[in-house]
Order: structure tokens, then C-alpha cells, then sequence
């Protein structure tokens, strides 16, 4: 398919995948049985400038936008999510800075993040809120000198490996989400500490923690954008990102749909390969239309959001739903047409099918994003009515 | 410190075929690559450039598409890019090669070290590198696996031998050829490639050089390939006849007979 990436594009697209594929594939395994934190690839994508695509060029960053994080992330996925995952959890933790911090932020965080030296993470999750994000508990009170912060992150990517922390709080809890705010945190702030290690079902070569807060003191001017913000600011946020996770799914849909047919091609049984069965073919006909197809919404979405139009959540949403459930069906498929081998661990797809299912899940639940995307319908037809 | 880093564009398989009927290698659809054993050169040319800096120079002679090669090295961190190419210089061997080199090295500014690698892919005589330094009249040092210092115009290197290592140490500047083992090359970097993307390659031909047209290409060669050809594979094989136990019986007999028992 045709997608018109310009030069630029497709030179950021081509080189992910050569470290792709040249340093994560060998190691892709390891990573994901010893749920190792993959230092050494992003060291290297350090080197290749990738942490420079989402980091505007007066910050030493390449000033790409979303479909230039999608094109990388999508390639990096195509091999292993974990490692994907783990890469573009920095446009999350950095976008919120990008937009809404001061001159002075920015000048201080970014040329470092654009460069890999520092990874970034975003909290919003707590045990309380998770679809919810509204009912965040952990709070920010202004005191002396900044805010002290008490409080619980879970589920937080990157978390013990990043140096930069957005962290959403509750800076007037009267107020409900009106009161939160966004702080960014250093990692090695007093009374700032990482909780135990998750583990995970998938994703696993990227790592997830709880981050704690106990009376931990930051200074006034870690404060990003205005008090009360931090909501809207987050949901802007999430506007944006989604696509990213829609290019995720696409990748290892891509990834599986590769193995399966590479697999069915060698397979023989009854005499012959696999995939001259109708049925096979049948099932591999469908994955590759519904992964095109995904791919051209992420891509659609990801342009939406480059163009800068303000509304975008419906955009954004769909990308993210129709993807996400496009790679648990098509991973589903994989480990269905690559049989008994497909359900070992020597085998990727089994690893796919894993992967997968996160994409479903955060950032957002497809049912939660399916309600968004029917209140905007609602609001449509009420306004035409 | 500066380096001069001499690359080759070569194809890139070691699986190349010959067309029987004009005894040239076929080409169609196969790319172009550094050769490998000079990424190794590229990157460690940088990597002292990052230590001391100074500037990496990448020199190649090829035909005009060989500006291909010179970008990539540019992408993987070389600062400049220079091609010796012209129609002149086709057909060359080894000596006719290092002697254009030799030209292109005197016509250069200052440098303090030059690196090849150990030998390429497709030649695979590993000549050019020493028949440099040899013109150059500089030290030469073969098959160098880690630069260990670098001080005081002086270099200590490591060298592969084939029971061990030896520790050498030379003068600068000096010509050095390298292994796999003395580093990993890095992948390219975004920059990198928009760097290389606008870098114009300058190209010096015969008159650039001031050549002397008889000591450069098919005329400076002192070798002549006479045909080139793929070895015939001949593969003989007996079936012996009869049941088991005959077949046995005429396999001992002939491995007898040929020696093997």
C-alpha cells in the first residue's frame, strides 16, 4: 500500500527496522524469558537518534510528530513489543513538557531526552484509578519552598529506569479532577522510591513499577503548565499517544502475520505446504487485510493529529480500538495456523499473542475509548438536531 | 588526530556468480555494500575521532556509484567523503589501486593515521593496505585488534596473530589494517543519514591527482586476469548392486584397494 511517507519518513521507518532487526531480534527471546530491562537497545537507538523523532529541533530533537513515533514504534513492534513499549513510553513522559512547560523546562529536560541519556515515564494509574483516571488520590501540597507529594503510582512503564517523572496529582483535592496538576519528579528526589516489579503476561522486556511518594519535596517550578490543569492536560495527552499504541498493535500484528506465513509455507502436511489449503489461506488472507487496514487508520489518526486539529479523541480512539483488537485476533491466528509449534516458546508468535493483549488494555480500554467514541456521536447528533 | 579511513564498495554477498558465457560476475540484483571488514575501519576511525578529535576522511576508488559507499560511511559518523573515480582507473589491480590511493593520500592535508580494512570481500588479497603504507614509506601494522594508546605521537596496538597476540608499537602517522574482533560497528543515525544526504563527495580523477595515466587502472597493473570461471563441481558417485551383504563386501574391497583401510 501506498502511503506517501515523505523521504524523511521512510528513512526513519527503514533504519528502525535494521535495529530492529539486526539488535533486538537476537535477543528478543532472552529479554522476554528473563523480563530483562533492554539497556543495550536503547543504547543503540540512542545512537541511531530515535529518542530525537519526538523532540522538537530547537531542542537538539528532529521535530517529528506522531506518524514519525508511529513509523518507529510500528517497526520496533514488527520484532518485540516489550522493547517498543519501552521506547515510547519517552513520547509519553516528554509530550506533556513539550506542550505545556516553560521555556526554561524545556531547555533544561529535553536536549537530554532527545539525546537517550535520559528516559521519561508518565503516572496517572493508581489502585483506585485505572479507567477512572479522575479518581486519583495521591496529592501535591504547597508548602514552603514547592509541593510535597504523598501518594501511589501503579503500573507506571519505565519506572526505576527513567530520570524524569510526569506525574499527575491532586494539587486541591476539593476539587476533584479540577485540582490535578502535572509535576515533573527526578528520579533520586528525596522520599521518592520505586515499589516492587511487576510481573507481566506480555511486554515483558519493558519494565513496570509502582512509584512512591512519601512527604518527597519538589521544587515550585517542577509544576508543568497551571495548577488544575493536569486533567485536561492528560487527556490531551492520551488524545495524542493513542495512535502510537494503534502502531504498536499494528507492528506485532505485522510481526505475526510474517511468522504465520513463513510458517505455512514450510509446514508440510497431507503432502503438501500448508498454505496451499483453502482454509489457510483463507485465514491468512484475512489477517493481512485487517492489518492493512489498521495500519492505514494509525497512519489516517496519527495525520490527524500532525495536522493539529484540536478535537481528536474520536480519531485517536479509533485507531487504538480497531488496531488493538485487530493484533489479539490476528496473533490469535498465528499461534492457530503455526499449530502446536506455534504454542511453543521456541516459536515468536506465542510471544505475539501475549504482547497483543496490553494493547487492548491501557492507555485507555477499548471499552472505555468504544464510549468516548459514541459520546462524541451523541453530541453530533444533538448538535444537529 | 586526523584519520583517513579507505573503504570499498563491493557486493554484497560472498555467493557471487559468474555468467559462463562472458566470465563477468552478475550483478543484477545484488546491492552494493561497505566492504565489511572496512566498516570495522569507519568505526574505529570514528571512535578515536570522539577520543582526540580531529576529523575521519573516507576514501574510496570505484566507479561513480561507489559515492553510495561514501555517503553510508558519512551516516556512520565520517566527517568527509572523497572518490577517486575515473574511467581511467578501471580494470586496476592491487598495486594500481594502492598507487592511485598513494596519489590521493599525498594530494591530502595533514593526517596522522590511516586504516584499512584486513582485506575485502570480493578481492579478499588483504594487498592494498600494506602496498599503501609501503609507497607512503610509513610503518605498517596488520591485522590490529584494539588500539590500546594513543599518546605523544605514538600508537600501541594489538595484533592478531595466528597463535596469540602481539603488542607492537609505531610512530605516527602510521597505516594500520584491522580485524572484526577490534570493534562493533554502529548502525547509521538519523543525522547521520541527513548528513550524508546534502554532503557532496568530491571526486579526483587523473588530472585531480596529476596522475601519471600509465601508473593507474588496466595500464598500472602488473597482474592481468586471464579468465575468471567457476570451479566445476564434479561429484562421482557407485552404487553398488546386489544385497546386502554384496554391497558390503565391494565397499570394503574398494576402500581397500584406494587405501583408506
Amino acid at each position: 500500500m501506498e502511503y506517501f511517507l515523505t523521504e524523511e519518513q521512510k528513512t526513519i521507518k527503514s533504519l528502525a527496522r535494521k535495529i530492529a532487526e539486526e539488535r533486538v531480534l537476537p535477543v528478543r527471546a532472552e529479554l522476554d524469558e528473563k523480563e530483562e530491562f533492554p539497556w543495550a537497545i536503547i543504547r543503540d537507538l540512542a545512537d541511531a537518534d530515535m529518542f530525537r523523532v519526538f523532540v522538537p529541533e530547537e531542542y537538539e530533537g528532529l521535530g517529528g510528530g506522531c506518524l514519525e513515533l508511529c513509523l518507529v514504534v510500528e517497526e520496533l513492534s514488527r520484532v518485540c513489543g516489550g522493547v517498543a513499549a519501552t521506547y515510547a513510553v519517552n513520547a509519553l513522559g516528554s509530550y506533556t513538557l513539550i506542550e505545556y512547560g516553560t521555556e526554561e523546562q524545556k531547555k533544561r529536560y529535553l536536549p537530554d531526552i532527545a539525546a537517550g541519556k535520559k528516559l521519561t515515564a508518565f503516572a496517572i494509574s493508581e489502585a483506585t484509578a485505572g479507567s477512572d483516571a479522575s479518581a486519583i488520590r495521591m496529592t501535591a501540597e504547597k508548602v514552603e519552598g514547592g509541593y510535597r507529594l504523598n501518594g501511589t503510582k501503579q503500573f507506571i512503564t519505565n519506572a526505576g529506569e527513567a530520570e524524569l517523572y510526569t506525574v499527575i496529582v491532586l494539587t486541591d483535592p476539593s476539587r476533584g479532577a479540577r485540582g490535578a496538576s502535572a509535576i515533573l519528579v527526578e528520579k533520586g528526589t528525596s522520599g521518592f522510591t520505586f515499589g516492587k516489579e511487576e510481573k507481566k503476561m506480555g511486554i515483558r522486556a519493558s519494565v513496570t513499577r509502582e512509584l512512591i511518594f512519601r512527604n518527597c519535596l519538589v521544587p515550585e517550578e517542577n509544576l508543568i503548565g497551571r495548577e488544575g490543569m493536569g486533567f485536561i492536560q492528560a487527556m490531551r495527552l492520551f488524545d495524542r499517544s493513542r495512535p502510537g499504541i494503534g502502531a504498536q498493535a499494528v507492528g506485532i500484528a505485522q510481526g505475526a502475520l510474517e511468522a504465520a506465513v513463513d510458517y505455512a509455507q514450510q509446514r508440510i502436511q497431507f503432502g503438501q505446504p500448508i498454505i496451499s489449503l483453502p482454509v489457510v489461506q483463507d485465514m491468512l488472507a484475512e489477517m493481512a487485510i485487517q492489518v492493512e487496514a489498521a495500519r492505514a487508520l494509525v497512519y489516517a489518526a496519527a495525520r490527524t493529529v500532525d495536522s493539529g486539529a484540536r478535537k481528536i479523541t474520536e480519531e485517536s480512539a479509533m485507531a487504538k480500538v480497531f488496531a488493538s483488537d485487530v493484533a489479539m485476533k490476528v496473533t490469535t491466528d498465528a499461534v492457530q495456523v503455526c499449530g502446536g509449534t506455534g504454542y511453543m516458546k521456541d516459536y515468536p508468535v506465542e510471544k505475539m499473542m501475549r504482547d497483543a493483549k496490553i494493547t487492548q488494555i491501557y492507555e485507555g480500554a477499548n471499552q472505555i475509548l468504544r464510549n468516548a467514541i459514541a459520546v462524541e456521536l451523541r453530541k453530533r447528533k444533538a448538535r444537529t438536531e | 588526530m586526523n584519520v583517513v579511513v579507505c573503504l570499498k564498495q563491493v557486493p554484497g554477498t560472498t555467493q557471487v556468480k559468474i555468467d559462463p558465457e562472458t566470465n563477468t560476475l552478475i550483478r543484477q540484483g545484488i546491492e552494493n555494500i561497505i566492504n565489511p571488514f572496512d566498516t570495522y575501519a569507519i568505526e574505529e576511525g570514528v571512535r578515536l575521532r570522539e577520543r582526540f578529535g580531529g576529523k575521519v576522511t573516507a576514501i574510496s576508488m570505484g566507479p561513480p556509484q561507489a559515492e553510495t559507499a561514501l555517503k553510508e560511511a558519512i551516516s556512520l559518523g565520517a566527517d568527509e567523503g572523497i572518490l577517486l573515480s575515473d574511467p581511467a582507473f578501471a580494470g586496476a589491480d592491487t598495486w594500481a589501486t594502492s598507487c592511485t590511493l598513494f596519489m590521493a593520500l599525498r594530494k591530502l592535508e595533514k593526517y596522522d593515521l590511516i586504516i584499512c580494512g584486513r582485506q575485502t570481500l570480493d578481492g579478499d588479497t588483504g594487498q592494498v593496505g600494506p602496498q599503501l603504507a609501503e609507497m607512503l614509506a610509513l610503518p605498517f601494522i596488520a591485522y590490529v585488534s584494539q588500539i590500546e594508546e594513543v599518546a605523544d605521537g605514538e600508537m600501541r596496538v594489538r595484533r592478531m596473530v595466528e597463535d596469540g597476540y602481539e603488542i607492537m608499537e609505531s610512530s605516527l602517522p602510521t597505516v594500520l589494517t584491522v580485524v572484526k574482533e577490534i570493534n562493533t560497528p554502529r548502525l547509521p543515525s538519523l543525522r547521520g543519514i541527513a548528513r550524508s544526504k546534502s554532503a557532496s563527495i568530491p571526486v579526483w580523477g587523473v588530472e585531480e591527482l596529476n596522475a601519471d595515466p600509465d601508473k593507474v587502472g588496466l595500464s598500472g597493473s602488473f597482474t592481468r586476469v586471464v579468465r575468471i570461471f567457476s570451479p566445476q563441481r564434479v561429484c562421482r558417485g557407485e552404487i553398488f548392486q546386489g544385497d546386502v551383504e554384496d554391497q558390503v563386501d565391494c565397499l570394503i574391497s574398494r576402500l581397500k584397494d584406494d587405501g583408506f583401510l
